[in-house]
């Protein structure tokens, strides 16, 4: 009995070491890590390619308030309420960190002090992106004007509340491979699109379904979702459903009207907003990739 | 020809504003207005593309039935028309303040537009894009989409 009780300490304690391990947050390698300076011009469009704005500037924010990143609206979801932190350049935002800590939050979800992102953070898609596009859009941040005050840290039901357990959904989620394979031959604007979408884009965080998990459904990429925060549908936006052209797709991200001028809605209209700031080339290049994903019904 | 593109965009805009002074219910009430909102937008989007060419008076029509529009859309959402098929958000009645603004913007915004009486293209585009900004901003909090 004694042996028996001893035994099972001892599986325990492999247990707790194993998980411990298993689920302990993953620097990228130093031989990976971006590598400044990054160039801020070039990083203004990977910021408005990435959407930063939408979740970190103040809700409704129009102009050039959509520059100050002090942290936005509370985003409610079945797991918790999130709420996006200042990444201003200032002492409550950015000020103390390296471009290091800052490419280990967008491709590896791990904070400066070593602790797990929740995923609200759509660090799955960021790891999709280049360090140069990393350490472009870092300066960027680094030129817009400083804010202050830290908001307070969103509820998180249990057992959600518990950061190491991302570990092991980052095990199964976090991949930072293309998730489209594009025939060879595909055309330059097309793979450029793939990039947007896929990776600073994080399109598919809304628009692919989730597994009970929590993480995206790939068997399902872009076939729509319900809503994260809990009212109506996100529309699937593979050639199964959405019947438009490139050109009308460009357009509609463009001007946030769609070929037969019904106006975009809901949290859509931020994202459109962004997608304005970007040029033809880019939204071209994303409609040609959403033209070529698998049609899903 | 010109004179026939105009008959046909007249004929096409005028049951545009039909539904605004039909009374089927408060639902299908507000659905044709806002279908009429879309084909006038279409109709006013095309000639700023160039896809038709620009014509004065029918941009002014457009213009006039916004108006018409914005001013009949806000008493169709009476208190329990929540219901059926629709698209209305519920922050319609939870936030009514938000909502009377929402609205109150979309008829100043639509009169303003309507009394530049447009001659040309450029001027258009410019009262176009002032009532048309309340397409996105309004439908932003308050449409949700089912499909």
């Amino acid at each position: 009995m004694r042996r028996l009780l001893g035994g099972l300490a001892g599986l325990i304690l492999l247990g707790a070491v194993a998980g411990f391990i298993v689920t302990a947050p993953q620097r990228l390698p130093d031989a990976d890590v971006a590598q400044g300076p990054g160039d801020a011009a070039r990083g203004a469009r990977i910021f408005w390619a990435g959407g930063c704005a939408s979740c970190h500037a103040a809700k409704g924010a129009k102009g050039n308030d959509r520059l100050k990143l002090g942290g936005g609206a509370v985003l409610k979801t079945a797991f918790g309420d999130f709420q996006p932190p200042n990444i201003s350049p200032g002492g409550d935002g950015l000020a103390n960190w390296t471009l290091a800590d800052f490419d280990n939050a967008m491709r590896r979800g791990v904070s400066p002090d070593g602790r797990h992102y929740y995923p609200a953070f759509p660090y799955t898609s960021y790891a999709r992106m280049t360090p140069a596009d990393i350490a472009d859009l870092f300066a960027y941040l680094g030129s817009l004007p400083a804010v202050a005050g830290k908001p307070a840290a969103g509820a998180m039901a249990f057992p959600y509340n518990i950061r190491r357990g991302i570990g092991l959904w980052k095990r199964v989620y976090l991949d930072a491979a293309p998730v489209v394979a594009l025939p060879a031959k595909a055309s330059a604007p097309l793979r450029a699109g793939q990039y947007l979408v896929e990776g600073p884009g994080h399109c598919s965080e809304c628009h692919s379904p989730r597994t009970p998990y929590g993480g995206v459904d790939k068997a399902r990429w872009l076939a729509g979702a319900a809503d994260p925060e809990g009212k109506g549908k996100i529309p699937n936006i593979t050639p199964g459903k959405l019947r438009w052209s490139a050109a009308e797709i460009a357009d509609y991200l463009k001007t946030g009207f769609t070929p037969d001028y019904d106006s975009v809605g809901g949290t859509m209209v931020e994202v459109q907003a962004n997608m304005a700031q970007l040029s033809d080339a880019d939204r071209a290049a994303i409609a040609a990739y959403l033209k070529a994903v698998p049609a899903v019904k | 020809m010109r004179m026939l593109a105009a008959v046909l965009a007249t004929a096409i805009i005028l049951p545009a504003i039909a539904p605004a002074v039909a009374f089927a219910g408060p639902l299908e009430d507000r659905q044709a207005i806002m279908k009429g909102n879309g084909r006038d937008t279409k109709l006013g989007g095309d000639m700023l593309k160039g896809v038709t060419p620009f014509d004065a008076a029918v941009a002014n029509k457009i213009l006039a039935n916004y108006v018409a529009a914005a001013k009949a859309f806000p008493g169709r959402f009476p208190a329990g028309s929540n219901g059926g098929d629709t698209e209305a958000s519920p922050a319609i009645w939870s936030k009514p303040a938000e909502w009377r603004a929402a609205t109150t913007k979309f008829q100043t915004d639509t009169i303003a537009a309507a009394a530049t009486k447009v001659s040309t293209q450029p001027e258009f585009g410019k009262a176009f894009g002032m009532v048309t900004a309340n397409c996105k901003s309004c439908h932003e909090g308050f449409r949700i989409k089912k499909d």
